[in-house]
């Protein structure tokens, strides 16, 4: 692996290379494998619960024609290009979502061993050893091919394992896992351009949801049309696993990778440590009157990721709204399907179901946010950015309660944005008014809140007792989530199911509204908080 | 002369670490008062508990007149601090991080900070990032020197500056301390200590081995003599690491003997003599000369020094 035979003279050579490439695999040893495995398993649990729901090749056809009659879900989905096979439909369900899955894992990978290493000063260290200029990008590039071929074999091996044909397993998985090449290829070159670690990821990040627009315009007409050609996203569909299997297609992704890699490498050679090929703007001299306290400070710093959840959770919203109707007229005809949305939803008829399903949904989602928003004061503690903050006449507890605001408050904004557009987009779609449909979605969608907020306490409570254990944070959200989402499906006993604040909401719309959940998990969440502040008061800092 | 800083028979320990071990520490009102110890020696654990970060095991500090851990917010008003690693926000520019950490103690003054950013040459619309490790400590310092405040607790504050950026930081202190506030720093340049402090304090494993002022420790130490003899060189053993060369005499005699050596070499008919006072440097090595792995021998404890 180490490429001493490579080495150009003058030191701009791939020497370390191999340390390098052990390095990155030794560091991520524990978040590849959990990319890996919840790709793995989001392609295997689709492939077998779509064995048992469509049995008969009957029934396939059936809903592989209902798919294909609505232009949402082929926008959404894809188009379905062979329903007559279990495989074909797993592909079609899981094509998009999984090259998304591949190329999020490898943008991520490839910038936290470039830039972020550079910006942390810690590539300095490293390249001040033996090691070529260009060994750290071709260590990272190593590591995502490392990924991706895991991720690739697994998926393949997944859907042998239920029992489709060899050829379209393997198509599949090499077509998530070339797909995830390319973008990280992309991620090499933005890596590059960019100063920072969080702009390179923000500029690869745009560069997914571009690919992914693309495909769902070219797909959401009848017909493949030549747009979605453009998008690499696109290129994972139309290798057409388990459809006649289209080999020369993976050779798309695959030049893609090389040429990006090419022009990365190019790039690495014409710049200096540390600097990116975009300018960095200056910032203001002074202050602003208003950045005159720590909760000044925590808005400061949490108004960009909150703005970044709600414009996400709103399109979120306007794509789930809108399937509603394709979603209604597929699963009317399938009796076991609309039995599992019931199951998750709770609900007597499919459409409330459905509704009921997403809000649940959207409610996790922002869990996801209320944590990370929590857990900046763990960021600010550790990286001794709060010690300066407190060493100020700032007590502990209004540092945190300007942080707090967001787990709080974020979270109701995210809720609303999600139901406003997704009851506004299912009324348009649904024809049936958009006044009613919109206030039974927000509706739907802020009944969430008090089991969001026990999902922050529980987090702020993991951070107060244990702030030097990273995981602590995330606990009590694994457990929430998990019970809610996967219990249901796993049949799980309603003791495990009651453990998840989820579980106990009542399921708008369409269902009765019961207070008293409520009130008791927004009580559990004051109490929790209250206890986890007075530990935190308690406690050594930093 | 009133009591800044108090702290006596500070205990803190992380799990089984004994980082302050009994630690005592006494700032007087309106002086510049060194901090010495190495690495790992305790210096930031006792400045963070100062702070109220850290809350001690056992012992007592009491800060301008209050309980650093319960009165955090109010004597956090009075006082400012620089951390040895200065981290900043990577969305925030210098100016603006200034700006803030002046106005969560109480405001700055605006006519010193813009003085300051000049002396330092501290370009204070660069955003976090961007800036190196020594800009970073500016930030910081600008923000510290330009309040009006009674202590300003500075932890290694000058490890990433450069000679010049050093000078402008010892006038800083120095006009700090005319001002009337009082300075804790935390140091292992001993020249920099050497040059502002009034007194030191050298600490070791979490222990204070020794306090006063600059005077107070030579005393206690051993002065060098190099002196030219009319005659042969008398040969006291009352002296150290004795070297006779012909009529020329070298030795290192323990500050309180240099009277009775002074009155034999009299004796003899003295030509020349040059006598050279212990550098701190000197008298921190002694400290440290029975630190196991250290460069002295196990010989001299340092404990014998201390009593």
């Amino acid at each position: 692996m180490s490429g001493h035979a490579l080495d150009a003279p003058g030191g701009h050579g791939l020497t370390g290379t191999g340390v390098l490439y052990r390095l990155a695999l030794r560091r991520d040893r524990i978040a590849l494998p959990v990319w890996v495995y919840l790709g793995t398993a989001m392609v295997a649990s689709t492939v077998f619960s779509f064995r048992k729901l469509y049995a008969d090749e009957d029934s396939r056809r059936t809903f592989a024609a209902g798919i294909d009659g609505n232009g949402s879900l082929r926008a959404l989905y894809g188009p379905v290009f062979d329903g007559s096979t279990t495989g074909g439909l797993t592909a079609w369900r899981m094509g998009v979502f999984g090259a998304v899955l591949a190329a999020l894992m490898s943008t991520l990978l490839v910038v936290r061993h470039t830039r972020a290493e550079e910006e942390d000063g810690r590539l300095e260290l490293v390249g001040a050893g033996a090691v070529g200029r260009r060994a750290p990008l071709a260590a990272a590039l190593c590591a995502a091919l490392t990924a991706n071929a895991a991720l690739a074999a697994l998926v393949a091996a997944a859907l042998l394992a239920a029992g489709q044909s060899a050829a379209g397993a393997l198509a599949f998985g090499l077509a998530l896992g070339t797909t995830g090449l390319f973008f990280a290829a992309l991620a090499a070159v933005t890596a590059q351009l960019a100063e920072t670690a969080r702009a390179a990821n923000g500029l690869a990040g745009a560069a997914i949801g571009a690919a992914f627009v693309v495909r769902a315009i070219g797909d959401a007409g009848s017909g493949t049309s030549w747009i979605s050609w453009l998008s690499p996203i696109g290129w994972a569909e139309q290798v057409r696993a388990f459809a006649g299997n289209r080999w020369w297609v993976l050779l798309l992704p695959l030049a893609g990778a090389a040429l990006l890699t090419a022009l990365a490498r190019t790039l690495v050679a014409r710049r200096d440590l540390g600097a990116g090929l975009l300018p960095q703007r200056p910032g203001p001299a002074a202050a602003a009157p208003a950045l005159a306290s720590a909760a000044a400070l925590a808005r400061r710093l949490q108004r960009g990721p909150l703005l970044g959840w709600t414009l996400a959770l709103a399109a979120a919203g306007a794509v789930f709204g809108g399937v509603a109707k394709g979603v209604v007229d597929l699963i009317g005809d399938n009796q076991q399907m609309a039995e599992v949305l019931a199951r998750m939803g709770g609900q007597q008829g499919v459409l409330n179901a459905y509704l009921s399903s997403i809000a649940t949904v959207f409610g996790m989602v922002s869990a996801v946010y209320a944590v990370q928003a929590v857990l900046r004061m763990r960021a600010e503690e550790v990286s001794g950015r709060a010690e300066p903050v407190l060493a100020g006449a700032v007590s502990r507890l209004r540092w945190a309660a300007g942080h707090l605001l967001f787990p709080l408050l974020g979270t109701a904004l995210l809720l609303a944005a999600a139901g406003l557009t997704a009851g506004l987009a299912e009324g348009l779609a649904l024809g049936h008014g958009t006044g009613g449909a919109v206030g039974r979605m927000l509706g739907a969608a802020l009944v969430q809140l008090p089991a969001v907020w026990l999902t922050a306490a529980a987090a702020l409570a993991g951070y107060a007792l244990l702030p030097h254990w990273a995981a602590a944070g995330w606990t009590g959200f694994g457990v929430f989530v998990l019970v809610a989402w996967l219990g249901p499906i796993l049949q799980l006993p309603q003791g495990v199911l009651d453990l998840s604040p989820f579980s106990h909401l009542p399921h708008l719309p369409g269902g009765h509204l019961d207070a008293a959940p409520l009130l008791w998990i927004t009580a559990l969440t004051a109490l929790t908080t209250a206890a986890a502040l007075t530990a935190l008061r308690r406690r050594d800092l930093g | 002369m009133t009591t800044a800083i108090s702290v006596s028979g500070l205990v803190k320990t992380f799990g089984r670490t004994r980082a302050l071990d009994g630690l005592d520490l006494t700032v007087e009102q309106g002086e510049v008062h060194g901090f010495l110890g190495p690495n790992g020696s305790g210096k930031s654990t006792t400045i963070r508990v100062l702070l109220g970060l850290l809350r001690a095991d056992s012992g007592t500090a009491v800060l301008l007149g209050g309980d650093p851990w319960r009165d955090a917010v109010p004597l956090h008003r009075r006082l400012a601090y620089v951390p040895g690693d200065v981290t900043l926000w990577r969305n925030l520019s210098g100016g603006e991080a200034i700006d803030l950490l002046g106005r969560l103690r109480g405001g700055l003054d605006p006519a010193r900070r813009a003085a300051l950013l000049e002396r330092f040459e501290l370009d204070p619309t660069k955003k976090g990032r961007a800036y190196s490790k020594g800009n970073r400590q500016k930030v910081a310092l600008v923000a510290a020197f330009a309040s009006d405040v009674d202590l300003l607790i500075l932890d290694e504050p000058t490890s990433g500056l450069d000679p010049l950026m050093e000078e402008v930081f010892r006038d800083c202190v120095a006009e700090a301390r005319d001002r009337g506030a009082t300075v804790l720093l935390s140091s292992h340049i001993l020249s920099e200590v050497e040059a502002l402090c009034d007194r030191v304090s050298i600490i070791r494993a979490g222990r204070t081995v020794e306090t006063g002022t600059l005077a107070d420790l030579r005393h206690l130490t051993r002065t060098s003599i190099d002196a030219e003899l009319a005659g042969p060189p008398p040969r006291p053993d009352y002296v150290h690491d004795l070297a006779v060369d012909g009529h020329r005499l070298r030795c290192q005699v323990d500050t309180d003997r240099l009277g009775d050596l002074l009155t034999a070499l009299n004796a003899v008919g003295l030509r020349t003599l040059t006598s050279r006072p212990p550098t701190l440097e000197e008298l921190f090595l002694r400290h440290y000369e029975g630190d196991p792995g250290g460069p002295g021998g196990p010989g001299e404890p340092a404990a014998a020094v201390v009593r």
